[in-house]
């Protein structure tokens, strides 16, 4: 017999192997080039678009030109403050104070998410609370952030943080809760210890979500620190984008102002671009989820 | 050496909130080593059935004796998509307590056994319905399960594919020697595969009718025998779907 049911086997597999080929698609990745071409166009385009106008609007001169400088102002201010060292420097510090407060936010915010899900009470007292503080604007937090930390950096972090945690939290414990179900019998099925069940099913289960609520919490994070920057200046806090912003005003040098505006833009986007973006379209094509 | 695999004593169940149970005074005994489908029109409890034995649900009265690991095979391929098709064996080798320096060899055997060799570091989505079920097939024997339960696991298939995956599934059986309880609602099937098949009734879910299958296996689904015996059951399963027509 063992023969017989060899040859079965066999004809079962290059039957399966003709099948498997049939229904295997291959897709033909673009290549590096083109893709950077169809990203990069549209946007040169635009921001030449609004450069333009802008050179327009100015060269009719509607408004007095301290208060409507014209790009070519701005640029000038942009290379003075980057020859002083200080565009590095206020990028520098607002980036790593933004990143290590949104750091912190998520370093608190995922067990605290966990938490939520995994305990009935704690949801019931705490998802009210994390959605209150997710209606509230941050900035409201500084005043009382200052009487409490003075001009220091915990100040700043702690805005930072009353800020982002929410956003963070809620986009987590949303991912827990729409796991499909099939997942999570699965997991049981398999048997998997608790903590094995969190780190190898819910979290990655969960991560989509998860993500999309850290990008949201890095949105807020990077917001409130404009804030904060902009209303808590000390010498102790030293150069950041919201310091400049204020300087400008002060000076009442428009085109300072309008190269912070621009710095605090840029920065966001390229955090958004170079961090979250990669991650994002990677989790999405290992699913085979639609690229967002 | 027949010892039962599992053993259903009077097993009940009514779901919070209902009056009629889904499931009522079900017993059965299954040896180990055997092929039983579970027949039956839909809301009759089957997967119920399947739910309570697997320890997914728990029954309202009776006792359910297990004789062995159980894993269930779901209609959906539940695969993790987050992992490759390896990693989703190596995840189920690993809860089952597989040391890690043996996991990858370990699967690349079981994926061999399905003829998926080629597939280890293929992520899910990238896989067809069939072969994505036999990855779930390869994981369930990856937890060394010796009692497997599959609700309507290929429901979900083209004709062809599903042909192949019913030879599959002999075959894995045969030469695992597993007990292997299966749950459908296309007769054909129950017959192709099945040593026994067994008929419930819906609402409540009573087990009404019992079949043994006499038929040589490699069974084909076309067979005149195959036929005959589905044209008998299907008059019964009307029967028993007949019975809830209001007038």
């Amino acid at each position: 017999m063992q023969p017989v049911d060899t040859v079965e086997r066999n004809d079962l597999a290059t039957l399966e192997a003709g099948l498997d080929a049939l229904e295997s698609s291959s897709v033909q990745k673009a290549s590096l080039g083109t893709r950077f071409v169809k990203a990069a166009v549209p946007a040169v385009l635009s921001i030449a678009g609004l450069l333009a106008i802008w050179q327009v609007l100015y060269a009719l001169k509607i408004w007095p030109e301290w208060k409507f400088p014209g790009p070519a102002d701005v640029w000038r201010s942009l290379r003075d403050q980057w020859e002083q060292g200080l565009v590095w420097s206020a990028v520098r510090n607002s980036v790593s104070r933004g990143l290590i407060g949104f750091a912190m936010s998520a370093i608190i915010a995922t067990p605290l998410a966990i938490l939520i899900t995994r305990v009935g009470f704690a949801r019931t007292v705490l998802r009210p609370i994390l959605s209150g503080l997710q209606q509230l604007p941050s900035v409201a937090w500084v005043p009382a952030a200052i009487i409490w930390f003075g001009l220091t950096p915990s100040t700043i972090y702690a805005v930072v943080i009353l800020g982002a945690t929410p956003s963070i939290t809620n986009g987590l414990v949303n991912g827990i809760d729409q796991i499909p179900p099939l997942y999570l019998r699965a997991a049981k099925v398999l048997g998997l210890r608790r903590l094995d069940n969190i780190r190898r099913v819910v979290l990655p289960a969960a991560l989509p979500n998860y993500l999309t609520g850290l990008e949201q919490g890095w949105a807020f994070a990077w917001r409130s620190l404009m804030a904060a920057e902009l209303i808590a200046i000390s010498p102790a806090l030293g150069n950041g984008l919201g310091q400049t912003l204020e300087t400008g005003r002060q000076l009442g040098d428009m085109s300072l102002i309008v190269t912070a505006i621009l710095l605090i833009l840029t920065t966001g986007i390229l955090v958004e671009k170079l961090g979250f973006a990669p991650i994002r379209r990677r989790v999405y094509r290992n699913r085979g989820l639609a690229v967002a | 050496m027949n010892t039962a695999a599992i053993e259903i004593k009077n097993v009940s169940k009514t779901y919070r909130g209902e009056s009629a149970p889904v499931l009522d005074d079900i017993t059965v005994t299954l040896e180990a080593g055997e092929f039983v489908c579970l027949l039956g029109a839909s809301g009759c409890g089957k997967t119920t059935l399947l739910n309570l034995v697997s320890g997914l649900d728990v029954s309202t009265g009776g006792s359910i004796e297990k004789n062995g690991k159980v894993s269930v095979i779901f209609q959906e391929s539940a695969l993790f998509p987050w992992l490759t098709a390896g990693r989703n064996i190596e995840l189920a080798l690993r809860a089952s307590g597989v040391e890690k320096a043996k996991r990858k060899e370990r699967a690349l055997e079981l994926l061999r056994l399905v003829h998926l060799e080629h597939a280890y570091d293929k992520r899910p989505h990238e896989l067809s319905g069939g072969m994505k079920q036999r990855v779930a097939i390869a994981r369930a024997l990856a937890q060394d399960a010796k009692i497997l339960l599959m609700d309507e696991p290929f429901a979900a298939l083209d004709a062809i594919t599903r042909d192949f995956l019913h030879e599959e599934i002999s075959t894995v059986w045969k030469e695992r020697g597993l007990t292997i309880v299966f749950v459908t609602h296309n007769v054909r099937e129950a017959i192709r595969l099945g040593q026994r098949v067994l008929l419930l009734s819906s609402k409540p879910g009573r087990i009404i009718r019992e079949w043994n299958v006499d038929l040589p296996q490699p069974r084909n689904i076309d067979d005149p025998a195959v036929a005959t015996l589905a044209a008998e059951i299907t008059t019964e399963l009307r029967k028993e779907i007949s019975r809830h027509a209001t007038r």
